[in-house]
């Protein structure tokens, strides 16, 4: 062991704590693989990323969409394109993301020490669904009254009205394009990197240490 | 989007619009497709995890 490494091992910085432990548990060569299991080579594991790709979307049009503003998204032209890519971008992102879903539950991809990157994934689908819902509601249309007056009842009559009110949509513009979006991504990080931690899930009759010819 | 969906009335039980039967019926034919058909491109590989120690 060279001096260099043993100051390393021997502090109590925080910092170094953080290092080794995360040189520990994710180390580069899982965070960033060159190469994967043989059963990967299949359609079922492509929505995970799929998803991931959809979100890339979603993030970068609402982004523009945020700093233009409503009243240039919904009279010109290039602001209705970019509305959509938005719109369908989330049909996208929730039609790869339940496919995904049924994938890993039909292969229980809970299994060997993956619980949270099942809960992760699974409240952030939780967390996808209120920000979408949060989205039809600043749709400024007719659509959107309709659902944010309905929603305001349903909110009313379970207790929580006083802290969320679908038709304050300055409230509901906030949730939806800052709180909802960073709890959205902090999870997305925390999921990817425990995919990476552990790796994706075998098939269930898979066996790991076989070379496969 | 200003306008009433459609629904299908099944029996007197279920009912269910048109575009959500469209989306389910599309997410259960992708589940299908993605399960049964071959992927291109495979390359024989180990099963190993990566990072793992053998």
């Amino acid at each position: 062991m060279n001096t260099e490494t043993q100051t390393t091992e021997d502090s109590k910085m925080w910092t170094a704590r953080l290092r080794n432990s995360w040189q520990r548990n994710l180390p580069i060569d899982k965070l960033l693989p060159d190469t994967q299991p043989a059963y990967v080579a299949s359609w079922i594991y492509v929505f995970g990323v799929l998803t991931l790709v959809a979100l890339v979307d979603i993030v970068i049009s609402g982004l523009i969409l945020s700093f233009a503003g409503p009243a240039w998204y919904h009279s010109s032209s290039l602001g209705l394109f970019v509305n959509s890519l938005h719109f369908w971008g989330v049909q996208l992102f929730f039609v790869f993301m339940v496919v995904h879903l049924w994938g890993k539950f039909w292969m229980a991809a809970w299994r060997g020490r993956r619980t949270a990157t099942w809960i992760t994934g699974m409240v952030a689908f939780l967390a996808s669904i209120g920000t979408a819902f949060t989205g039809y509601l600043i749709q400024t249309n007719f659509d959107s009254q309709w659902i944010a007056f309905e929603a305001k009842d349903g909110f009313n009559a379970v207790g929580v009205g006083a802290f969320f009110t679908p038709t304050n949509i300055g409230q509901i513009m906030l949730i939806h394009v800052a709180l909802l979006p960073l709890v959205l991504g902090i999870l997305t990080v925390m999921h990817v990197l425990l995919v990476r931690k552990h790796g994706v899930v075998p098939p269930i009759d898979a066996q790991p240490e076989i070379e496969v010819v | 989007m200003n306008v009433p969906a459609k629904y299908i009335h099944f029996n007197s039980w279920l009912q269910i619009s048109v575009s959500n039967l469209i989306v389910i019926v599309i997410m259960l034919a992708l589940f299908a497709a993605a399960i049964l058909l071959p992927f291109p491109g495979a390359r024989s590989k180990s099963n190993k995890v990566p990072g793992e120690k053998k």
